[in-house]
């Protein structure tokens, strides 16, 4: 497990994703936000979606951003049954987040990442939070801010599995 | 802040810069929340994405009905005798209780017959089983298992055993959305079972209780008094139980009574429930008159289905 997290270090150089890799991500990014779940489990759940989208609009720029994460939102608001455009916004202002943030993200070690992700998912959940006001919506609570405290949590482990396609083959010079 | 720019140099171009394309999508996005919000023109997109996205939300029930499936395949025997018992137990009482409605119907029948009053209820009931609860933060939702495919309309209104729950707000072919009682500005018109003071019961959203508005200082109504529908908005059939009143504060000084209640049923306490047609045949409603006289709506500014 050791080695897991060690030869993920920023400098080492990924293979391109395959396209296909990548829409598989998503889909079990929404089959995760949708799994059912009730009280805190809910309150705690992150937005997994998001959390790979950010992913790739990190590491494969030229496949995955605003765009694909606005078509992306859009797909969850109909599963979540929110105001259309809820989503699309704040997946869109985050891709565009982290195509400006990407070059500076990845020069620190994942678990220093970590906290960098996590300002940017608050940042988009105060976002949705300050669109709904407007709309007229209550406060629904401090724990709102929970879900994407825990998906900065879990951001070292996700990108260790995501990027796991990507690892060169080891000790090439062994052929 | 200085920076080395990260972008490409303009040959390399390719479509439009990021900031465009964020301002362009975040417009849309606006757009979008604004139109669906205020004139709900795109219910026919979210149909559409809806059913695309059925079989995905099935295939992550699975998981959960299989382990369900499992824990009951492998219940002691003694945890079954015991709820048979009580389920036994409850339907003695439930029997009696029936008859006596019995009795009442037709009693009440004759009544309204010799009073000439319409009959007022007649309509189906769909029993329905909650899929997953919504996971908005900011509206109080539960999705069930039956839609159109049942024959339910927006509008109808959702009980389980315990009372009113909410009603039906979106249906889909194969499910329906129901918007919960205690979401904000939901409005359920009540009466007060000792006494029948009318009221109308308004959601405050999640982790608020709700409260009877618009309540003269001095109205009768006291802690621990049960709330009941009172039919008169055509959503609600009459005498389902609502709410129990928790706390009723009199201020001097101020317009209202602040009276906070706390709901009787809820998706956090049972899973099956019941979808009740059309019960009420509303009559037309009358003309407005336009000779300037502004007319009077009793509605509130609460949000109603249908």
């Amino acid at each position: 497990m050791a080695d897991l997290f060690a030869s993920s270090r920023p400098e080492e150089i990924l293979r391109q994703a395959n396209p296909w890799f990548i829409l598989l991500t998503f889909l079990l990014g929404i089959l995760a936000n949708l799994a059912p779940g009730s009280g805190l489990l809910l309150v705690l759940r992150p937005d997994f979606l998001m959390l790979v989208i950010l992913y790739w609009c990190i590491q494969e720029p030229r496949y995955v951003g605003v765009g694909v994460a606005w078509v992306l939102g859009l797909v969850m608001d109909v599963a979540d049954a929110t105001v259309f455009g809820q989503h699309a916004l704040s997946y869109a202002v985050l891709a565009y987040a982290a195509e400006y943030f990407r070059r500076r993200v990845l020069r620190f070690p994942l678990w220093q990442q970590a906290p960098q992700v996590g300002s940017l998912l608050i940042a988009c959940s105060a976002l949705v939070l300050l669109v709904r006001f407007v709309g007229g919506a209550p406060f629904p609570g401090w724990t709102y801010f929970l879900s994407p405290v825990v998906g900065a949590l879990l951001w070292p482990l996700l990108s260790v599995l995501l990027q796991r396609p990507q690892r060169p083959t080891r000790a090439p010079n062994e052929l | 802040m200085h920076h080395v720019s990260a972008e490409p140099p303009p040959f390399f171009h390719r479509g439009p810069s990021p900031l465009a394309r964020l301002a362009f999508f975040g417009l849309l996005s606006i757009a979008l929340m604004f139109a669906d919000t205020r004139f709900r023109y795109l219910e026919g997109v979210r149909q559409v994405v809806a059913v695309a996205l059925y079989p995905v939300q099935r295939a992550v029930q699975l998981p959960g009905e299989a382990l369900e499936w499992g824990a009951a395949y492998f219940a002691s025997k003694r945890v079954l005798t015991d709820e048979n018992a009580g389920l036994k137990r409850d339907l003695v009482v439930q029997t009696e209780a029936a008859a006596e409605v019995e009795r009442l119907r037709e009693e009440n029948g004759t009544l309204r017959s010799l009073l000439e009053l319409s009959r007022r209820y007649g309509g189906s009931a769909t029993a329905v089983e909650v899929l997953y609860t919504g996971r908005d933060p900011f509206t109080q939702k539960v999705f069930v298992n039956r839609g159109s495919d049942a024959n339910i309309q927006p509008g109808f209104a959702v009980i389980d055993n315990l009372g009113v729950v909410g009603q039906v707000t979106r249906v889909f072919p194969s499910m329906a959305e129901v918007t919960l009682v205690t979401d904000k500005d939901q409005a359920v018109p009540v009466r007060v079972e000792r006494n029948g003071v009318r009221s109308v019961f308004f959601g405050s959203g999640a982790g608020r209780p709700p409260e009877l508005r618009f309540m003269a200082p001095h109205a009768d109504i006291r802690a621990g008094d049960r709330l009941l529908t009172s039919g008169i908005d055509g959503t609600y059939p009459p005498g389902l139980a609502v709410a129990k009143v928790d706390e009723v504060n009199r201020e001097t000084g101020q317009m209202f009574a602040r009276i906070l209640v706390r709901p009787l049923a809820g998706p956090d306490r049972s899973t099956h429930m019941l979808v009740l047609g059309a019960t009420v045949a509303t009559p037309p409603r009358p003309e407005e008159p336009n000779d300037g006289e502004p007319a009077k709506k009793g509605r509130g500014k609460g949000r109603r289905g249908g």
